[in-house]
């Protein structure tokens, strides 16, 4: 047979091959073969939309917030396991960085670095970010870790496969490994306090409300306000993980 | 002090700087050392096999078989180190029944049966569906059966049904080869996608993952080969042993380049995580990388093999050669899987600390526990070779005859 223009069976072929290809291509960008879109996705939430707010001009570093967590939701005391925590940031005259969380911060602290030698010092209390476009819930194998129609990252722990690719994927160090569960464990932004209408503990207890949560779709909220007014910032913006927890006065040495 | 928690407090006193609280431990150990590498010892013996059957590489012949078998034993155990470190191993099952389709990790069990059922079992049958039905006749006991059984009952062995055979064994080698390809640049991808990990997260990380099986498969099947004619006291093929060695070379020289411009490329961007991972590369990975992976599994062999194209010694020598070098190699390419799964774990994503690893002995993540894992495999193959053994393979001219 001749390879020429006109013949048919490579022409078909040539056609099949395409049609194929195309409808490939097409089915890809699709629900739910869109899976490759993940953090390119624009938020969707509707109805109440929680978003963080904490303000480190505020925060005295007494550590309330982590203590009162591990008291809430059951964390073990050890300290290797956080929900929430606190860190000190040391900026020194001669330009480095010293960070330290004894116990998370849960005890206080003391400062390490002598008076003389201190440019700043402040403290940064740390949290599950609640990313729309969060790493870890891309990542999970079985979707134990989704988000909630609110915008609360959790996990269902009767699901948990317990592979810790969450805690790989997750920018911020919020996620460990539950010793007796064995199965992934995170901030639930008090999920259970929320849908009583409550205020998430850490905030509950922070004696300078350094910290609030509230709806981001209303923009009357004191978390809406909050980001208006103030000069707020994200954890690793480069990232786009769409973190929800801003912060105000966030130095850029903080990561 | 809980006992239980006595390494983490151990851990804890040698953190050097800050790292967040929760990076205490290592998330993944050596379990998952042990995954990448053996899925590459797969995926590279697979790709050597199909040099011989695709790519028509007659001297490659006498390793097709053996290529394929050690493939196939090695991606039985594959699975295990991966089910093991699971927290809750009785949930495996659920990544199959209810992936969820934006993780990579969630297309590992399909395109680990695509690859176990479609391209190696198939291959592997077709090529030795005859043998069996020929060796069901003369053996006995349970070698009898057991080929009876895995022959699935097509005994027609006439020259026509053998061509069947040998093309769509084709057939399969030629989807096979962009599978392995898949098998493995998909386990790149599984660390290559991380981005919150700057050691991991490179767009090279697949391609590295693949060329990097690629050295070690044929490294193993080299040794394999050689092995299994030191025991049967045959004498050495060293046309096809030469040819192997060739072709170790070759890819090498293709893997070294490939990490070498993910190394260069990390140095001229000197991104934010730079200063932590030049640290990281200076400090505490600096044996297992520079010495172990670098300098002992890929500069030795390469000069080694480099010369052996220009100036070949003895036969005796050259093999003694491939043998330190085939060992060279697999102890590199596994220290390649260490310094990425342990490396990228070691520095906190504060990026202003380090935390440390120390591999127990017992438990399930431990030393013993990891070199079960690597010995099985050879126990299978070794199984594998006494109920299939290459050697005994019937040849085209003696079907004909019968």
């Amino acid at each position: 047979m001749k390879n020429t223009k006109e013949n048919p069976s490579r022409r078909n072929f040539i056609k099949k091959t395409g049609i194929t290809l195309g409808s490939l291509l097409v089915s890809s960008a699709l629900p739910p073969f869109n899976a490759v879109l993940f953090a390119a996705n624009k938020p969707t939430g509707k109805g109440i939309w929680y978003g963080i707010g904490i303000d480190i001009e505020k925060c005295i570093g007494c550590g309330n917030c982590a203590k009162t967590c591990k008291i809430e939701n059951d964390v073990p005391p050890e300290p290797f396991f956080f929900r929430s925590w606190v860190e000190q940031y040391t900026i020194k005259n001669d330009g480095t960085i010293k960070v330290e969380s004894p116990n998370g911060g849960i005890d206080g602290f003391t400062q390490s670095v002598p008076d003389n030698e201190i440019e700043k010092s402040f403290f940064v209390p740390k949290m599950c970010n609640h990313c729309y476009k969060s790493p870890c819930v891309q990542v999970c194998p079985v979707g134990a870790t989704f988000e909630s129609p609110e915008g609360v990252v959790l996990v269902d722990e009767k699901y948990c496969i317990g592979c810790r690719y969450c805690v790989q994927a997750c920018p911020y160090g919020c996620r460990y490994i539950h010793p007796t569960k064995h199965v992934v464990d995170k901030c639930t932004l008090c999920y259970h306090r929320l849908k009583k209408g409550l205020n998430p503990a850490c905030m509950e207890n922070c004696p300078t409300k350094a910290r609030i949560s509230g709806d981001l779709n209303d923009p009357e909220s004191e978390i809406s306000k909050f980001i208006r007014i103030k000069n707020v910032y994200v954890l690793k913006p480069h990232l786009n993980t769409g973190s929800k927890l801003y912060y105000n006065a966030l130095n850029q040495e903080v990561r | 002090m809980n006992p239980e928690f006595e390494h983490l407090y151990q851990a804890l006193s040698k953190v050097d700087g800050y790292i967040y609280p929760n990076e205490i431990e290592l998330s993944w150990s050596i379990l998952i050392v042990l995954y990448p590498y053996i899925t590459g010892l797969v995926a590279g013996a697979f790709i050597l096999a199909s040099l011989e059957r695709v790519f028509n590489v007659k001297s490659l012949k006498p390793t097709y078989v053996i290529a394929l078998l050690t493939a196939f034993a090695f991606m039985l155990v594959a699975t295990m180190p991966l089910i093991f470190h699971l927290g809750k191993p009785f949930r495996a099952w659920e990544i199959m029944i209810t992936p969820h389709l934006t993780s990579a990790m969630a297309i590992f069990g399909f395109v680990y049966l695509w690859y176990l059922m479609v391209v190696l079992l198939l291959e592997i049958w077709f090529d030795y569906r005859a043998d069996m039905v020929v060796w069901s006749k003369e053996a006995t006991g349970l070698k009898k059966w057991l080929y009876k059984a895995f022959s699935l009952g097509i005994t027609d062995i006439s020259p026509e049904s053998r061509k069947w055979d040998n093309k769509l064994g084709y057939v399969v080698t030629v989807i096979g080869i962009p599978s392995a390809f898949l098998l493995h640049g998909y386990v790149g991808f599984i660390f290559g996608s991380i981005k919150a990990n700057p050691w991991w997260s490179t767009v090279m990380m697949p391609v590295i993952f693949l060329f990097s099986a690629m050295v070690s498969g044929i490294a193993l099947v080299m040794l394999v080969f050689m092995v299994i004619n030191y025991i049967r006291k045959q004498k050495i093929d060293m046309i096809c042993l030469d040819t192997i060695a060739k072709y170790l070379f070759y890819i090498i020289i293709i893997d070294f380049t490939l990490e070498s411009l993910d190394q260069i490329h990390r140095l001229y961007e000197a991104e934010e995580s730079f200063e932590i991972i030049s640290l990281l590369m200076s400090g505490k990975l600096f044996v297992t990388l520079l010495i172990f992976q670098v300098f002992f599994g890929m500069i030795v062999p390469l000069i080694t093999l480099g010369t052996l194209q220009f100036y070949k010694p003895k036969e005796k020598v050259r093999q003694f050669i491939y043998l330190i070098i085939g060992l060279l190699v697999l102890f590199g390419i596994f220290f390649m899987r260490w310094n990425v799964v342990i490396g990228g774990q070691l520095f906190s994503k504060s990026f202003y600390g380090f935390t440390s690893f120390k591999l127990s002995l017992i438990g399930s993540e431990g030393f013993l526990m990891a070199s079960i894992w690597l010995i099985v495999p050879f126990i299978i193959l070794a199984f594998l070779l006494w109920l299939f053994p290459p050697w005994k393979k019937i040849h085209e001219e003696n079907i004909m005859v019968e």
